[in-house]
């Protein structure tokens, strides 16, 4: 690397001049660092310092850039140099935010301030240019799976945007279940002004406007509708999906597309899982969608009865029917819709015959959407009675006795009704989960195996995308058998990149959530197009442009990046080595940290630019009484938590070196045996949550790490190491007290067992 | 037949229906929505047997009898703490005398039902002259619950009484006959104008 030539920026703004000795700064970073210039600026994020960066790079002064001024969160527009490699020492955030102003702390905080600047020119260093791999060209065509009102959203939705569509439909008309309803529910609230009176105008039941939807999707030139058909084979990335459209007769055809949208929806809940509701025994017990029906026929006259077309004049509502309860085969969850479904259909009884006795039996009424609460209001302005109640049995002798105890008046009673009506939930209607467990675990998976003698809620497992990916043919799932995606930050994206899910499949919805789901779906859908395309990176690493490579010569085939890959980007070729797909790859470095033999390498990020920073920290001889601290902080959540701690003036131990990881998947066991062998005297690990209700940004990262690390004990126990040097903590990014606190803590360890006897 | 025959006989089913006709602002109680503001909000909430918002659940659940005969709604002070609260803004507290007044005209109201006997009496007191006789109305209070307890409740308050009559800030004058508004004669004309509406109403609702 004869050609590389750093150099070093160091901003003297924001306080730093006051604090810190920039001579030394200065003379760390060319002595040290190495670098072959070294300029001081006023205020390095201002025009003229970015025009004096620009100026050494375009002059090809310089080929790699280190920042010596604050966070890398910090100034990321200013500090934007896409054709230089960029590393950065924070120390303003890292340093002198999070260390007090005295005397007797100068000394510390200096030396603080010099290992940053050390380990961000051994940082650049290591590090490459990132460059796209141009495996993909701009592929406009998307794919939508499903011609319900969610698919057909996303359709017209990205055709108008300019992106020609093909939807995927299973059966043999589009609609999905939408076109099974009478009406749906509406979409506004009663307009401003109208009084919280009891006699006053609210928004009803509206027409369901699919036969026009469907007409606008029919009529647009850009989409494509393949009826009665399946998706037979899926291959290929984000920007060059390949994908094998099987119709009834037999048929196959291929198309590539850019990206894939999801909308398989729900299939509806199984009644005849609730036998004490006489599901199945009785004609006039019927689910919400099987009442839509009866409306349909009906279509505005009186709504007869199934079992011998009496006009019925008193209909009972059974809510949350086998859903939100721990039972075998309900639903834990709830569905979300059936709530204004259940006032929609009592209000078709009502205002067809307004002396129809209709009663609601509730035990929590939830009426989303803007247009929910005073619907509610509507139906009991119509004199629908609610009940909160608590139905345990509907006897079936003749007439229908509806049981159930009134959670108000505390009273075990009963109704009679011509009709029960059971608000039944929604069924995810996903594919096979990929990571299911074996069928012995039998409680609470669901769609991961095809068992029938047990009593999941899933109905098939059928593929629905038939992927021809290393981990499994469909898209990953949560517990519940809906689709998997970081729902705070970013809901959309799925764990296989450019596989987008939307409506019901992604959680319970109403059609007005599931529009405006699609929409959300479609646009993301346009933007991976894109991304792939130049080769960026999808959230979160959004616009990385780097992606990772493998040594071959070094690779043993032990296939642990391809397992341990949250997103299956990498697949096996014919001799077993792994084989990366960019554009699926979402970069958070899993593989990397998994990697035995650390073959797996990233050009800005690599195990190698970790482990130079490590080196690169002094490290004082025992008789110092400097103990160091090694903090490898997630840079989703816990890098930024140091930081906002450091704007809040939490303090941190002089002591500490952090260093920010994509992941804490990424983390590498080797990194923290370095470091235990080069002398620190602990080491900190700062993801996020794991579990079932993860936060970390890349679904597995923090779990696969504390699994790596359960094992770092017998390594320090080899090393006769004390096993407290080394921890893992789960850190928020609202864990502003906490986040230094951890670090500290591993101080005040150190310092009642001693210090680490590796320091040469 | 009588008027509590009658009405069930109307309304067989739909105890709701009924109160919807006959309550003051009975047409509110289909909105409630069980949130229970109100039964929380009532300083007294814990004294009553069936506080607001079981009284509503009741209604809907079609328990005439038990709604009509209990005492709760007669508990209400009027504190309007319900009304101030209700999220959905029903007159709670109008509600509650609505039904008091409906059970005691349908005689369903409990007998020695305090509260009722009180407003009884101010009702007489007042309507005699136009005006509330202090003193009749004390000693008619006195003696409300019998003879004997009248008897000891006055020589308790007989200090008072005395101080009053003292400072000149009640008459002995006024237990016998009392002075009545300028046009009695006009205002009791306007009292039975007043009662054959009210009558024509009920006729036409009842």
């Amino acid at each position: 690397m004869a050609d590389q030539k750093i150099g070093a920026y160091i901003c003297k703004g924001c306080g730093l001049e006051e604090r810190l000795d920039m001579q030394q700064i200065e003379m760390t970073a060319t002595r040290d660092g190495k670098a072959a210039v070294a300029h001081q600026h006023d205020m390095l994020c201002s025009k003229e310092g970015v025009e004096m960066i620009r100026n050494s790079i375009e002059s090809d002064e310089i080929t790699h850039t280190v920042i010596v001024a604050c966070s890398r969160r910090a100034k990321v527009e200013a500090f934007n140099f896409s054709d230089v490699a960029v590393a950065r020492a924070n120390l303003r955030e890292g340093v002198i935010w999070l260390r007090p102003d005295s005397d007797e702390n100068r000394e510390t905080t200096q030396e603080m301030a010099d290992d940053y600047v050390r380990m961000a020119c051994a940082e650049a260093k290591a590090m490459h240019k990132p460059s796209p791999s141009g495996e993909q060209d701009l592929n406009k065509h998307i794919l939508v799976v499903g011609g319900g009102v969610s698919g057909m959203t996303v359709a017209l939705e990205a055709a108008a945007a300019g992106y020609p569509v093909s939807i995927v439909e299973k059966s043999g008309a589009l609609g999905g279940h939408v076109a099974e309803l009478y009406k749906r529910t509406p979409q506004h609230a009663a307009p401003a002004g109208v009084a919280n009176g009891r006699n006053v105008d609210l928004p009803g039941a509206e027409d369901t406007g699919i036969e026009e939807m469907i007409k606008r999707v029919e009529e647009n030139a850009d989409i494509n509708v393949h009826l009665n058909s399946t998706v037979a084979k899926t291959s290929g990335a984000p920007g060059r999906f390949s994908v094998d459209i099987a119709t009834e007769s037999g048929s196959t055809t291929t198309e590539n597309f850019g990206a894939i949208v999801q909308a398989s929806g729900f299939k509806p809940y199984d009644a005849n899982q609730l036998p004490e509701f006489g599901y199945d025994r009785s004609a006039d017990v019927v689910t919400n969608l099987e009442l839509e029906a009866l409306a349909k026929a009906a279509n505005g006259g009186p709504i007869k009865r199934p079992s011998d077309g009496k006009e019925v004049t008193s209909v009972a509502f059974v809510q949350c029917a086998g859903q939100r309860s721990d039972k075998e085969g309900h639903l834990p969850y709830c569905s979300g819709f059936c709530c204004t479904t259940s006032i929609k259909q009592a209000l078709y009884f009502k205002e067809q015959n307004p002396d129809c006795d209709t009663t609601v039996l509730y035990s929590d009424l939830r009426t989303p959407g803007a247009a929910g609460e005073d619907f509610y209001r509507r139906g009991q302005q119509s004199e629908v009675i609610f009940t909160k109640g608590d139905v345990s049995e509907v006897v079936t002798n003749g007439e229908l006795t509806v049981k159930f105890k009134d959670i108000i008046l505390g009273e075990d009673t009963e109704m009679v009704a011509d009709l029960v009506v059971l608000a039944t939930g929604q069924v995810p209607n996903s594919g096979p989960d990929p990571y299911a467990v074996a069928p012995s675990d039998d409680d609470e998976e669901e769609g991961g195996d095809s068992a029938p003698e047990e009593n999941t809620v899933t109905v098939s497992v059928e593929s629905i995308l038939n992927l021809d990916y290393r981990q499994g043919s469909d898209l990953p799932q949560l517990k519940y058998g809906f689709t998997d995606s970081h729902f705070i930050c970013f809901p959309y994206e799925t764990r296989r990149t450019g596989i987008y899910a939307a409506g019901p499949v992604r959680r319970p919805m109403d059609i007005k959530q599931a529009v405006d789901d699609a929409t959300g779906a479609a646009m993301k859908a346009i933007q991976e197009v894109h991304n792939a395309a130049a080769g960026r990176a999808a959230h979160p690493r959004s616009g990385d442009l780097s992606f990772p490579s493998f040594r071959k010569e070094g690779c043993t085939q032990c296939k642990r990046c391809t397992v341990e890959c949250p997103f299956g980007a990498i697949d096996e070729d014919e001799e077993g080595y792994p084989q990366y797909n960019e554009s699926r790859c979402r970069r958070c470095g899993t593989c990397m940290g998994a990697c035995p033999v650390r073959v797996i390498s990233f050009e800005n990020y690599s195990v190698e630019t970790v482990n130079q920073q490590i080196k690169n920290c002094d490290i004082p001889d025992e008789f110092d009484e400097k103990p160091r601290i090694l903090a490898l902080a997630c840079e989703n959540d816990a890098y930024p938590a140091l930081d906002q701690a450091a704007m809040s003036g939490e303090e941190l131990t002089p002591w500490a070196r952090v260093i920010p990881v994509r992941c804490l998947g990424s983390v590498n066991l080797s990194w923290v045996t370095d470091a235990m062998n080069s002398g620190y005297d602990g080491v900190v690990l700062m993801g996020c949550q794991k579990g079932d209700d993860y936060q970390c940004h890349f679904v597995r990262g923090s779990a696969m790490a504390a699994e790596r690390m359960s094992k770092v004990g017998d390594t320090l126990s080899t090393l006769n190491l004390e096993p407290e040097r080394v921890v893992i903590h789960e850190v928020a990014i609202t864990d502003i007290k906490r986040a230094p606190q951890l670090i500290n803590d591993m101080a005040k360890v150190v310092e009642e067992i001693g210090m680490s006897p590796f320091k040469f | 037949m009588s008027t509590n025959t009658a009405m069930i006989e109307k309304y067989r089913n739909s105890f709701l229906k009924e109160v919807e006709a006959n309550v003051e602002e009975g047409d509110w109680v289909k909105m409630c929505m069980q949130c229970g503001v109100c039964s929380g909000s009532c300083p007294l909430g814990k004294d009553w047997a069936h506080p607001p918002q079981e009284i509503f659940m009741m209604i809907r659940a079609g328990k005439r009898e038990e709604v009509l005969t209990s005492d709760s709604m007669w508990m209400c002070t009027s504190c309007y703490n319900c009304i101030v609260r209700c999220p959905r803004e029903l007159p709670i507290t109008h509600i509650m005398h609505g039904l008091a007044h409906y059970a005691k005209r349908l005689g369903l109201a409990p007998k020695n039902q305090p509260t009722m006997k009180f407003a009884q009496l101010f009702w007489d007191n007042l309507a005699k002259k136009g005006r509330v006789n202090e003193l009749k109305l004390g000693i008619s209070l006195y003696f409300m619950n019998g003879f004997g307890e009248g008897i000891k409740t006055s020589l308790k308050m007989k200090d008072i009484g005395l101080g009053m009559l003292k400072a000149k800030r009640m008459s002995v004058a006024e237990a016998f006959g009392g002075h009545a508004v300028k046009d009695l004669a006009g205002f009791q004309k306007m009292l039975k104008k007043a009662q054959e509406l009210e009558d024509a109403r009920l006729s036409q609702h009842g």
